[in-house]
């Protein structure tokens, strides 16, 4: 078990070097730099500039430097925004992404869950086929176009929510609704599925012939198996809600992280592009490493599995 | 009771001895025409595939997108990037069959056209990383051990990296264009494909043929090409299937945040994009680029769990 855990963060770690390394690469592999882009400075604006950002120094060198910079958890300064750095940014706008994602996360884990079990409950009955059909269509819808539907139609044509900025929990409803559809729909798929598979296996028949009520049957015995896929799901998940997120806060203009990445790819801002990018890489990362350690809890096989290898 | 048992064995092998002729004391390619055909008979990946009605109309909605977007635009007498102010955003009619945008340009045209490059991208970065794929997974597979475990940590390491978030970097390095995205989608999503391929080929070393294979004494790469791989169609055209609307979806997504194709070119994304810009006063400029991307969405969708089904029955209802 221990060996287990060690293993698990020491992976993480190489993967959050390999992530910092490569980001730090293709963000100093663009051509001239960030400040050739607008119009030519004179050579002693450059030059001062280049010494104040380290621009001049040799690429092992800002790579070692940044390194370091991040051990400390110090993303470094804005390029564009004068006198602010990364870090400010982040701890300013990070905590309205985090209530949108960590509320949508739980919307798409209870909806998902929920409906996944009605439907298998009664496999071809109209609840399996209205959940089959919605959940297909949320995987296939992308999200900003369940977002601007959801806009025009509950925002624009009845009037019943608020379509913009982030005040209080009238404004939450339509930008969780909208990053929360298309993991709620793969969940309920996963459940479903899980469910169907589980309900085949003999200890369900078992439990069945000793004639416990089929509520009692899918709650105590099969769902603990059958959600089995739907925990290792909430690693990716984090990650899709993350880059849900870019397209949710930017419709529905919460100045959340998530817009702050956007505006900051069309400022081509380069630090910040850097910064949220790894701070975003560590976030999953870190997801990972939490479904790693609570999966073993739920799925002892699972550990002595991977330790057999 | 077990008097009455032993007798009953008895009369039955007496019974079984004299009808035996000498015709059945004759090889079994003669006899057991029955199973054979049986084992002939069995539905093929393919009559599977036809009797699955969501698959048939899947197909039917990906093969008719892919013919309009070939066809299409030589139809219509307007060109995608042609502008004409006077008629801009004009609500369908019979000369503009989707209207037009902001632009006045048809819009009706330019989803054909989105049509061509989205699928051009789906298919485009689907192949690239079948190549990159297939070849990494096909080496740490096939030689195994130390080559194997070295280059299996590295696909770990990078399993772990968000790789929508490279994607977007790549893309902000490369600077937007098609090129560009297909060199960015190409490069991040062959993980999947090298380790189904790796695990598959793991499998099927193991198998009698094979073995009997190396055994005769042909070399390796005959056994890979001729034995091993065609046997790992299966899986392959199951994760590219899945990887052709991702990409799709992934393109769209880039457009969205302003890294997609250059204007005047626009895929369905970017087409979108603009119309949820215009949404308020003209939602058909948003409704028809999104009606085309969700009925391809769902179009390879359908065919997708179609084909895993009919090539992998024990797949079936995931």
């Amino acid at each position: 078990m221990g060996i287990y855990f060690l293993k698990r963060i020491a992976g993480a770690i190489v993967v959050m070097w390999v992530i910092i390394t490569i980001t730090f690469m293709l963000m100093h592999s663009i051509p001239g730099g960030p400040f050739t882009a607008e119009k030519k400075l004179p050579p002693l604006v450059q030059q001062k500039i280049e010494e104040t950002y380290h621009l001049n120094d040799p690429l092992f060198k800002q790579y070692t430097d940044y390194m370091s910079n991040i051990v400390k958890l110090d993303l470094g300064p804005s390029f564009k925004y004068i006198g602010r750095n990364v870090n400010d940014i982040i701890s300013e706008s990070f905590p309205i992404s985090a209530q949108l994602g960590f509320t949508a996360l739980l919307v798409a884990f209870v909806g998902g869950v929920t409906a996944g079990i009605l439907s298998a409950m009664r496999p071809n009955s109209w609840i399996d086929y209205t959940v089959t059909f919605l959940s297909t269509l949320g995987i296939s819808v992308p999200t900003f176009i369940i977002g601007a539907i959801l806009v025009y139609y509950l925002g624009f044509q009845l009037h019943w929510f608020p379509v913009a900025l982030w005040k209080g929990p009238m404004y939450m409803i339509l930008p969780v609704l909208t990053l929360a559809a298309n993991p709620m729909a793969f969940i309920a798929r996963l459940t479903r599925a899980g469910l169907l598979e589980v309900m085949n296996q003999d200890y369900i028949k078992t439990a069945r012939a000793k004639g416990l009520s089929t509520k009692y049957v899918f709650l105590k015995h099969a769902l603990g198996n059958a959600i089995l896929p739907v925990i290792t799901y909430l690693g990716p998940l984090a990650a899709a809600l993350l880059t849900g997120s870019f397209i949710v806060e930017t419709i529905f203009a919460i100045p959340g992280l998530g817009q702050y990445f956007v505006t900051s790819i069309y400022n081509r801002d380069y630090t910040v592009i850097l910064g949220i990018t790894i701070f975003y890489s560590g976030l999953v990362v870190l997801f990972n490493l939490i479904v790693d350690f609570i999966y073993p809890l739920i799925d002892p096989r699972l550990v002595v599995e991977k330790e057999d290898k | 009771m077990k008097l009455e048992h032993i007798k009953f064995v008895e009369d039955y092998r007496t019974d079984i001895l004299e009808r035996l002729t000498a015709d059945d004391f004759l090889p079994a390619s003669n006899k057991n025409e029955m199973v054979q055909d049986a084992f002939q008979d069995r539905p093929t990946p393919w009559s599977r595939l036809k009797a699955n009605r969501l698959a048939l109309i899947g197909m039917g909605i990906v093969i008719f997108m892919i013919l309009a977007a070939i066809f299409g635009p030589m139809m219509t007498p307007f060109s995608y990037a042609a502008q004409n102010l006077m008629e801009a955003n004009q609500a369908p009619s019979s000369a503009h069959w989707f209207g037009t945008d902001t632009l006045g340009r048809d819009l009706f045209v330019r989803v054909l056209y989105g049509a061509r490059i989205s699928l051009a991208i789906g298919f485009v970065a689907a192949l690239i990383n079948l190549v990159i794929g297939v070849t990494y997974g096909g080496i740490a597979g096939f030689f195994g051990g130390a080559i194997d475990r070295i280059m299996m940590s590295i696909v770990d390491v990078l399993y772990g990296i968000p790789l929508l978030l490279y994607v977007i970097l790549l893309m902000v390095v490369l600077g937007p264009g098609l090129t560009s995205i297909f060199i960015a989608l190409g490069i991040a999503y062959w993980l999947t494909m090298a380790r189904i391929v790796r695990s598959q080929i793991i499998k099927l070393k193991a198998e009698d043929y094979v073995i009997a294979a190396k055994a005769m004494g042909f070399s390796s790469v005959r056994i890979l090409f001729k034995h091993i791989l065609p046997n790992c169609v299966g899986p392959i055209v199951i994760t590219m299937t899945l990887a052709i609307p991702e990409a799709i979806f992934t393109e769209a997504f880039l457009s969205f945040i302003g890294l997609g194709v250059n204007a005047p070119m626009a895929s369905w994304g970017v087409l979108a994009s603009e119309g949820i810009a215009s949404m308020r006063s003209f939602p058909f400029q948003l409704a028809f680029p999104a009606l085309a991307i969700c009925i391809t969405m769902l179009g390879f969708t359908f065919l997708g769990d179609g084909i895993r089904n009919a090539l992998d029955p024990k797949e079936e209802g995931k």
